[in-house]
């Protein structure tokens, strides 16, 4: 009989807490699939954030630490900076990334630091109850934008990929979307990308993954895959915002 | 014995390696010393000043409101630090830069036109061991030895060369004050 | 090595050099500068490495990372600046992770300005950030001092897996006095079994948090640092004496402030009034040994602090009432003279002559 499915060795045999219809166990799979693949996960330290993705250090079969909200970049730079020839990614949401830990990310990147950062964006602070974020369309209803974001009152949404893309210290920046399975293939291929870029010590990478947030968008897992499709690919255009082939340090 | 002295001046006037040449000296001696520097905003374009403090005991305070030694090497610091001498204490002043006399009658005060007679060596810059050699003509605090083996050390490798310059200057605010007070007396 | 004449600043980074420090992330501030400047300049001298953050925050949090990693770390600041690192603080007592965190006071609240004050004591020793939680710390009074409690702070880090906090200010952080470094080796790394290094086949993946999403487990886990904290208490309290055999009136200080107070229960002494000093070198575990030592026969306490009165409350704890505690303070930089601490001490001791302007 064919094996079609496999569990990857990057995951331990824990069930995760996310709701059903969340892409977090997607992308946690992908990250997982390629550290397995690479063969690094016994020279690996990831950085768990705070958000939905709290416990990612209850799921990944690595050595893990936790971080303060929005400090994963600077925890991971001082792992990093003791251990050179460890790889290091911190995985965060868009709440942790873009709002609270913007500027840990932004010097990280300008740094150069050889980290990889997984940034999951799926437009809400999903752990806390469904609240605006940094990344909430214009339009979007959330708990604290209860009449739709408004440009004029909650400014306007921040790409993360594009803004990164603009340091320097950058090497490879991306952004991809886990709302079906020609684009899972692709963000699982950017992730990879990313880890090579830091195994090639060039610098900076960061992977944006559009996901799903069914419970706080108020839409069903399927409903929910279309609204990416329908209206997050319009506002953040997937694409490579940064090329690894030179570094980040070029 | 305890010996406080304050020293003050605009930045760039070497007040402060003159206060840490004087605590090197005393420390070579054998003594407690202690430097506090003004620091901050406070040393950014106004007067810059230190405290020095040599003693046969631990030192205390390494803060010292009413010194009893005061050397002033420009007017804001003489206005500053004039009132603050202790009753019976010396203030030395850089008339080149503060050309006025002292208010006081309960302290001892020296001038000395230690810029002017700085530069005549080649050196304004220098004014401050000229000053410090007034000092310990008058006041013996540390040995001109101790003084001149200290500033071997305080110099930079690549400032080496200024250290006849340096040792000129002190003698020459030794002498020079030997020479008044004794005028005087 | 002979006498050197350093800087508080820097006496404090070359003495965590010496201590097998390899790793120092830092923020500038005012009056601490200086030694954020030496480590970046020493650190690699040392084969260590030196990284400027972005903020007191991003620095804290790379000490954190560091920290993880089993090595020796620390980094410094100043009252605004050690604020800022306190969310930090919280997360190493909570994660347990040893490292060495110095706070150079300066008068406060707010931006306050940037002479001395001790005005900080609430903030470091009753935790400072959220949670039940205690950090060890240590308040040198001379630059010769600092040499030993570093070498002591960073021992205790590894040994209780914690934060250690050396408490100075301004003026013990700008002085210069004569120092000697003694000629002991570097600390040896100790094995850690608890480090995030990547697990190279050392047995099943690790994990630093201080994460617990179950009410009875971080109950216990609580428990656990609770027990920790009394061991501390129990072997770790330090101080020093001066005059306490006979005395009967007891001035209490900590760091620059004890160093002035000497001068001025000396002169009481002279002038006939039994006092002693004590000096708390440990201001957590706040030391009750010679509290317990002297209340029943004090006649009276005088704590002096440059704060409005926080330390006081320990020393009140300690007499439990068994004793007069009075309190002088300066605040906002200035800094108490032998002569006041004098005249309070005269007034301590029931001088009926002594008036408001002293004696």
């Amino acid at each position: 009989m064919k094996t079609v499915f496999e569990k990857t060795s990057g995951l331990k045999d824990t069930p995760t807490h996310y709701c059903p219809g969340c892409t977090h166990g997607i992308i946690h799979r992908l990250v997982a699939e390629v550290l397995e693949e690479m063969d690094i996960l016994e020279d690996t330290v990831g950085v768990a954030s705070v958000g939905c993705s709290v416990l990612s250090y209850d799921y990944f079969n690595c050595d893990m630490t936790q971080a303060a909200h929005g400090r994963a970049p600077a925890v991971a730079t001082g792992i990093k900076r003791v251990l050179p020839d460890r790889f290091v990614f911190t995985y965060q949401g868009d709440g942790d990334l873009a709002s609270i830990g913007i500027g840990e990310a932004i010097h990280a990147a300008a740094r150069g630091e050889n980290i990889t950062i997984i940034f999951v964006n799926n437009a809400i602070y999903g752990m806390t109850g469904g609240q605006m974020a940094p990344t909430t369309l214009i339009g979007q209803k959330t708990a604290t934008s209860p009449d739709g974001r408004n440009a004029a009152l909650q400014g306007m949404p921040i790409k993360v990929a594009e803004l990164m893309a603009t340091l320097d210290g950058a090497a490879h920046i991306e952004r991809v979307s886990a709302h079906d399975v020609p684009n899972i293939i692709k963000a699982k291929k950017a992730i990879r990308k990313a880890f090579e870029t830091q195994k090639a010590g060039l610098g900076f990478s960061l992977i944006e993954v559009l996901s799903s947030c069914p419970t706080n968008w108020g839409l069903s897992p399927t409903e929910s895959l279309e609204w990416i499709k329908e209206n997050m690919l319009p506002i953040f255009p997937l694409g490579v915002y940064k090329n690894s082939s030179v570094g980040g340090k070029a | 014995m305890m010996e406080e002295i304050i020293i003050a001046g605009f930045g760039g006037q070497g007040v402060m390696s003159m206060g840490q040449l004087l605590a090197y000296a005393g420390m070579a001696e054998g003594k407690f010393v202690s430097w506090l520097p003004s620091y901050g905003p406070e040393q950014r374009g106004g007067t810059a000043n230190c405290t020095v403090v040599l003693s046969k005991e631990p030192i205390g305070s390494p803060l010292v409101s009413n010194p009893a030694t005061a050397i002033v090497m420009n007017a804001p610091s003489f206005d500053k630090f004039e009132p603050k001498v202790k009753p019976g204490g010396l203030l030395i002043v850089n008339t080149s830069m503060a050309d006025r006399k002292s208010m006081r009658t309960d302290i001892h005060t020296i001038y000395i036109k230690a810029t002017d007679m700085a530069g005549r060596l080649g050196s304004p810059k220098s004014a401050n061991m000229v000053l410090l050699g007034a000092l310990l003509a008058y006041l013996p605090i540390v040995s001109e030895e101790a003084i001149i083996q200290s500033l071997e050390k305080v110099l930079s490798p690549g400032k080496q060369h200024l250290l006849k310059l340096n040792e000129e200057a002190l003698k020459l605010g030794k002498s020079h004050l030997i020479s008044s007070e004794t005028a005087r007396s | 090595m002979g006498k050197l004449l350093m800087k508080g600043n820097e006496v404090i980074a070359e003495a965590a050099v010496h201590a097998g420090c390899k790793y120092f992330f830092g923020y500038p501030i005012t009056p601490q500068s200086e030694l954020v400047a030496y480590m970046a300049r020493r650190l690699p001298e040392a084969g260590g490495l030196f990284l400027q953050a972005e903020s007191e925050i991003a620095a804290i949090n790379m000490v954190y990372g560091a920290a993880g990693t089993g090595v020796r770390v620390m980094t410094s600041s100043s009252s605004p600046g050690f604020s800022l690192k306190q969310e930090g603080i919280s997360y190493l007592a909570g994660a347990e992770l040893p490292a060495l965190i110095v706070n150079i006071a300066r008068g406060g609240p707010g931006l306050g300005n940037i002479q001395p004050a001790q005005s900080d004591y609430f903030q470091v020793t009753k935790g400072g950030g959220h949670g039940d939680y205690n950090i060890p710390v240590l308040a040198p009074a001379t630059l010769q001092e600092i040499i030993d409690l570093i070498r002591e702070a960073f021992e205790i880090a590894d040994r209780y897996r914690t934060p250690v906090i050396l408490l100075g200010d301004g003026m013990l952080g700008q002085m210069m006095e004569a120092v000697e470094f003694p000629e002991k080796p570097a600390v040896k790394e100790t094995h850690k079994e608890w480090t995030t290094t990547g697990t190279r086949g050392d047995g099943a993946p690790r994990v630093i948090t201080s994460l617990d999403l179950n009410a009875e487990s971080l109950e216990q886990r609580n428990e656990h640092l609770q027990r920790k904290f009394a061991s501390i208490r129990q072997n770790e309290a330090r101080f020093e004496t001066l005059y306490c055999e006979d005395a009967d009136y007891f001035v209490v200080a900590y760091g620059t402030v004890a160093r002035i107070a000497v001068n001025a229960v000396k002169k009481a002494r002279k002038d006939g009034v039994k006092a002693g000093l004590i000096r708390p070198i440990t201001l957590w575990p706040f030391p009750l040994q010679p509290f317990i030592d002297t209340r029943d026969r004090a006649k009276g306490y005088l704590a002096v602090e440059m704060s409005a009165g926080q330390m006081v409350d320990d020393v009140r704890l300690s007499v439990n009432g068994r004793a007069a505690v009075s309190f002088f303070g300066r605040t906002g930089g200035v800094v108490p003279t032998q002569e006041e601490i004098y005249e309070q001490l005269i007034i301590t001791a029931g001088g009926g002559d002594v008036n408001e302007n002293g004696i």
